[in-house]
Order: C-alpha cells, then structure tokens, then sequence
C-alpha cells in the first residue's frame, strides 16, 4: 500500500525530472476528458516531446497533485518545474504563440488543432503505479 | 443540478466589480470574467482566485468551469 507521502513525493520527482510533463485523464494516446484531449493535441502540434502521468488509476494522485500544484482541475502541465496551467491557459497560451516561445519550439500560426491529431511520438512515462 | 445563473452571482460577488459571462450544461461551464481584481497577476494565478470561489466543488458538482479572465 503506497502513502499519500510516497504519492506526493513521486508526483513532486517526475515535475522535477521532466523539463515538460502533462498530468492528464487517461493516456496521450487514449484520453479520456475532452480537456486532457486538447492539451495533448496541442503539445503534439507544437512537437513538443513531454512526459504524461494517468492520474486515473488512483484518486489520491489527484488529490496529491492539486495539494502541490495548488491547482484544483486536470489536466495540469508542467515546464522546467513550474505550473504552466490547465487545458485554457494551454491554449490560449498556444493560440498567441507563447506557449512555443517558452517551449522553444518553433511557432505554428493559428487554429487550435483537432483533438487526436497525429503527432511527433512521444515520451510516455507512468511512474506512479 | 448548477445553473449558470448560480455561476455567475458566485463570481460576481466573490470579485470585486466582477462581471461574468457564463454558459453551460449544469456541468460543464465556460466563464467570461473581467475584474479590476486580476490587475497585475498572471494566468495562473487569476485562475485561481476564481476556482478558490468553488472550492471542493471544482471536479465534484461542478466537472469543469473553462475560464477567460481579463481586467477591461
């Protein structure tokens, strides 16, 4: 049986062992909440590599992750350790080209993609199982 | 079951000078938000000041609130 402290110190390693790490319902490959869908749509857009963690196969990574990220709904993104934000902020921040600048990807002009755009592969990690 | 209106007067009164626009299915919500109280903070954190508003609800009665939030 993992605690709630081993939880949140797995959550607080794998922000600060990815430079970009999206915590998400379901999978990139397999999302499921429409908001986890177009997070990843948009990362994979922008080709921008990210680790993704599963916060559904136990309600207390949730409730660990809020409890660090001081964020109350899924998905959250992290870069370089910081919250970028959730499925509005991404976007928004993707439709005005800042999310690629402090990506460091090169800027892709205009629409928010599609959910289940076909995209760069990706780096997934499930370090919390 | 949450109303739009319900929304709406909980961000207007928990802001100052707050005006909301708000549409929704009873559980999933988009707001609209200007405040003079967002003046000088990030993203994140005009977001948040707005999910504080909601709490434990956010995720529970409420599966979703979708935000935009500017100062004019």
């Amino acid at each position: 049986m993992t605690s709630e402290n081993a939880i949140r110190t797995a959550i607080e390693q794998a922000i600060g062992e990815h430079e970009l790490i999206l915590f998400m319902k379901g999978t990139p490959d397999q999302p499921r909440c429409g908001f986890s869908a177009r997070t990843v749509a948009v990362l994979e857009s922008l080709g921008a590599p990210f680790a993704a963690v599963d916060i559904l196969p136990d309600p207390r990574i949730r409730q660990e992750l809020s409890a660090v990220s001081g964020w109350p709904t899924i998905p959250q993104l992290f870069h370089k350790g910081e919250l970028v934000g959730g499925c509005d902020i991404v976007s928004e921040m993707y439709e005005t080209g800042e999310l690629a600048e402090q990506l460091g990807v090169a800027a892709q002009a205009g629409e928010t993609p599609e959910d289940g755009v076909d995209g760069a592969p990706l780096t997934v990690e499930n370090r919390l199982n | 079951m949450v109303t739009t209106d319900e929304i709406k007067q909980r961000i207007e009164t928990g802001l100052p000078a707050a005006r909301a626009e708000v549409t929704g299915d009873g559980q999933h919500f988009r707001a609209e938000i200007v405040s003079p109280a967002f003046g000088g903070l990030s993203r994140i954190q005009q977001h948040k000041l707005v999910y504080e508003l909601f709490g434990s609800e956010l995720g529970g009665r409420i599966h979703a609130l979708s935000l935009k939030t500017s100062t004019e």
